[in-house]
């Protein structure tokens, strides 16, 4: 097998879904950044792990709906918590989020442990780390595969499960991008205009927990809260304006998951060790590598107006 | 044995030296955590520990693959733990470089250092797989923590390190104090606060690398978070808040660890975390103050003198009363019988009633600006704020009743 076939076959596909999930989560971690929720990223990850093994326990198989539906589910469940803690216990917003998670997260562990999975594989280290590397394209013989129609029919179903959630994801900032950017910049402007800036909010964090899920289940939960931080962040390092700071983010979520596989993959060829490292974890290493870049020398790096002179 | 004898032998520290060691350890990192999370709680940076604690990861892995290459055993705690506390220290202190130095938010940094020092962990940990000797590297035990064949001097090393722990937060806990209460006013004394700050990040970065082992890194911060939350409900005083955290984190430590020496497929970590989050629960549910079953209690019973102090106004003034809970009340206290008609008590509860109305109106009519008047609540009856001689008095004032 040549080395096109070879490619296409093995790294085409895990690359593809890498960059999927990578800017489905970057494009709503733009807004959550703006907002200073950027750690709903970080604590819908954490609560998807109890919402997968319930739903594995309540249908008894590892099929990729159930688990979306119950992480999803748990999303839900944990930010309903933080809400009722917020305002039954007058918790900070921070301690609240915290409370949550990581109790979430424990019954999560438990259940796993207490419950027969043996039989299958769902494992914390898989929820945390994905496994990018072994979402091959078995029926690829080379590039010709991707006009052969049987052969596409064998791609990762995972691939068609981002790219139908990211095209929900664009077309839901598309028609709600006036309302999105308005009731973030200024929600009292917003609300004096008719804009229901509380929907506006629960429907982003909705989107954002649909693209975690979807992330999630091809990639594991490192990706999923690095690529709503990082990308966006450095992004916002480049740029004042919001479109361009999208754009900046989606380039930033692409070259960290290519660049993040081909690291992981070849990476240790070049240093002469034959194995390859875990492809989620240095997607997230050079995401923050961009940003480290970004903050050393982004051209907007620095506060201005009131935020700096408050400093 | 069944389970629950089990506990209360692994509970009464019988179940063996190691067990009672790791339970003793627990606690003990239970009660520093409490106590150096309460302070960061009160600073608001609860979540700043969270990228604390992840940031431990690739510390342990770069301290293993030292050890291995210098020829030593991977293993070894005190090595990994030093590690982990320089690679949590690297951490936090990119935390607080780019809240300063750039435009992004706390939030952000805290997020962006958590995943990135997280992911770069696992891609060492994955290299740690490839060599020699490293496949039983066991270190997937520091992600949920794991105190099933612990070392003694494992157990020893954590049970002291948690006492020093405990130490320095009786010995720290006066500048802390005033810092996490008033920063300005702590200044103002001469304290450092950024260095306090610093101090108080670096217990709870010492609160984290002893409970790696215990408690796993995915979770230790809860041990950092939970009990000041909880012990928050029952007090508003600084110094008490700090105790009573403490106390939360050591019994959900304890208890945590003997129940999971108790049963086989009980991780320990996620157990104390689970029983922290019962006694939050509970506090949130029971505390006297702030719980949410008091302050229900309180809603009704304002709900209810509302209710009847409407409900008088309207018998006095002759009006029906349709509203089905002010009519309960009212036949409760026997103000009307069954069938709706007003009793003689009734009557005169009314009458007091209108009587407390028209002198307040009155009062407000006279003396619009008088302090004392704007306590007017619709509910508390004048004489409570006004003196019996000045009631007397606006009494000469009122408009003559209407003889009916």
């Amino acid at each position: 097998m040549d080395m096109g076939a070879e490619f296409v076959q093995l790294s085409l596909a895990p690359i593809l879904i890498g960059i999927l999930a990578a800017v489905a989560c970057a494009l709503p971690g733009n807004f959550l950044l703006l907002r200073r929720q950027a750690l709903i990223g970080d604590a819908i990850s954490h609560v998807a792990l109890p919402g997968i093994v319930v739903a594995f326990l309540v249908t008894g198989t590892i099929a990729a709906w159930p688990m979306m539906v119950g992480a999803a589910g748990a999303a839900v469940v944990a930010v309903g918590l933080i809400e009722a803690i917020k305002r039954l216990g007058r918790v900070e917003p921070g301690a609240a989020m915290g409370v949550v998670f990581t109790t979430l997260f424990a019954a999560g562990v438990l259940l796993l442990e207490q419950s027969d999975t043996s039989g299958v594989h769902i494992d914390v280290e898989h929820a945390l780390y994905g496994n990018l590397e072994s979402l091959i394209w078995f029926s690829a013989t080379g590039w010709s595969s991707l006009l052969d129609l049987d052969a596409l029919a064998g791609l990762p179903p995972q691939l068609f499960r981002l790219a139908v959630v990211l095209a929900v994801i664009v077309l839901f900032m598309v028609a709600f991008w006036k309302e999105l950017a308005i009731s973030t910049f200024d929600p009292e402007f917003a609300r004096s205009i008719g804009i229901r800036t509380g929907s506006v909010g629960f429907a982003l964090v909705v989107a954002a927990a649909i693209a975690a899920v979807a992330a999630f289940d091809a990639v594991g939960s490192i990706i999923v809260i690095a690529m709503f931080v990082c990308p966006p962040a450095t992004a916002r390092l480049m740029t004042d304006r919001l479109g361009r700071q999208i754009a900046w983010s989606v380039l930033f979520a692409t070259t960290a998951a290519i660049a993040g596989y081909v690291f992981a993959g070849y990476g240790p060829l070049w240093f002469g060790s034959p194995y390859a490292v875990s492809a989620a974890g240095m997607i997230a290493t050079v995401a923050g590598v961009q940003l480290g870049l970004a903050c050393l020398i982004g051209p907007r790096r620095r506060r201005t107006g009131h935020a700096a002179a408050a400093q | 044995m069944t389970a629950l004898e089990h506990f209360l032998t692994a509970l009464t520290l019988q179940a063996g030296y190691n067990s009672a060691l790791v339970a003793v350890g627990a606690g003990l990192l239970g009660i520093a955590g409490g106590g150096a999370g309460a302070f960061v709680f009160l600073r608001k940076r609860a979540l700043v520990s969270d990228a604390v604690t992840h940031a431990t990861l690739p510390g342990v892995a770069i301290a293993f693959i030292v050890m291995v290459l210098l020829g030593g055993d991977g293993r070894w705690l005190p090595g990994l733990i030093l590690g982990s506390a320089a690679s949590a220290a690297i951490g936090l202190m990119a935390v607080e470089w780019i809240t300063a130095r750039t435009r992004l938010g706390e939030d952000a940094a805290i997020g962006a250092v958590l995943s990135v020092f997280f992911g770069l962990g696992i891609v060492l940990l994955t290299v740690i797989q490839t060599m020699e000797g490293g496949k039983q590297a066991g270190l997937d035990s520091f992600l949920l923590g794991s105190t099933a064949g612990m070392l003694i001097g494992e157990a020893v090393l954590i049970a002291a390190a948690g006492a020093v722990a405990v130490g320095l937060v009786v010995l720290l806990r006066r500048p802390m104090t005033m810092v996490a209460f008033d920063p300005d006013y702590a200044a103002t004394l001469g304290i450092d606060v950024r260095r306090t700050d610093l101090a108080m990040m670096g217990l709870a970065l010492i609160v984290t690398v002893i409970g790696l082992k215990v408690v796993g890194l995915i979770l230790v911060v809860a041990m950092l978070i939970i009990p000041p939350v909880a012990a928050r409900f029952w007090t508003d005083r600084v110094d008490r808040l700090i105790l009573i955290s403490a106390a939360i984190g050591g019994v959900s430590g304890y208890l945590g660890a003997a129940l999971s020496a108790a049963a086989a497929d009980m991780p320990t970590g996620p157990i104390i975390v689970l029983v922290a989050f019962a006694l939050f629960a509970v506090s949130l549910a029971f505390s006297p103050r702030r719980g949410v079953l008091a302050s229900a209690l309180r809603h009704r019973r304002f709900q209810h003198r509302v209710h009847l102090r409407q409900g008088l106004l309207a018998m006095a003034r002759g009006e029906a009363i349709y509203d089905r809970l002010t009519l309960a009340i009212l036949r409760r206290r026997g103000l009307i019988r069954g069938d709706g008609v007003i009793t003689q008590e009734g009557r005169g509860a009314a009458g007091r009633a209108q009587l407390d109305e028209t002198r307040w109106s009155t009062a407000r009519r006279l003396r619009a600006d008088d302090p004392v008047l704007e306590r007017y609540d619709g509910l508390t009856p004048i004489d409570e704020h006004l003196t019996s001689d000045q009631v007397a008095h606006l009494d000469s004032l009122l408009p003559k009743p209407e003889s009916t």
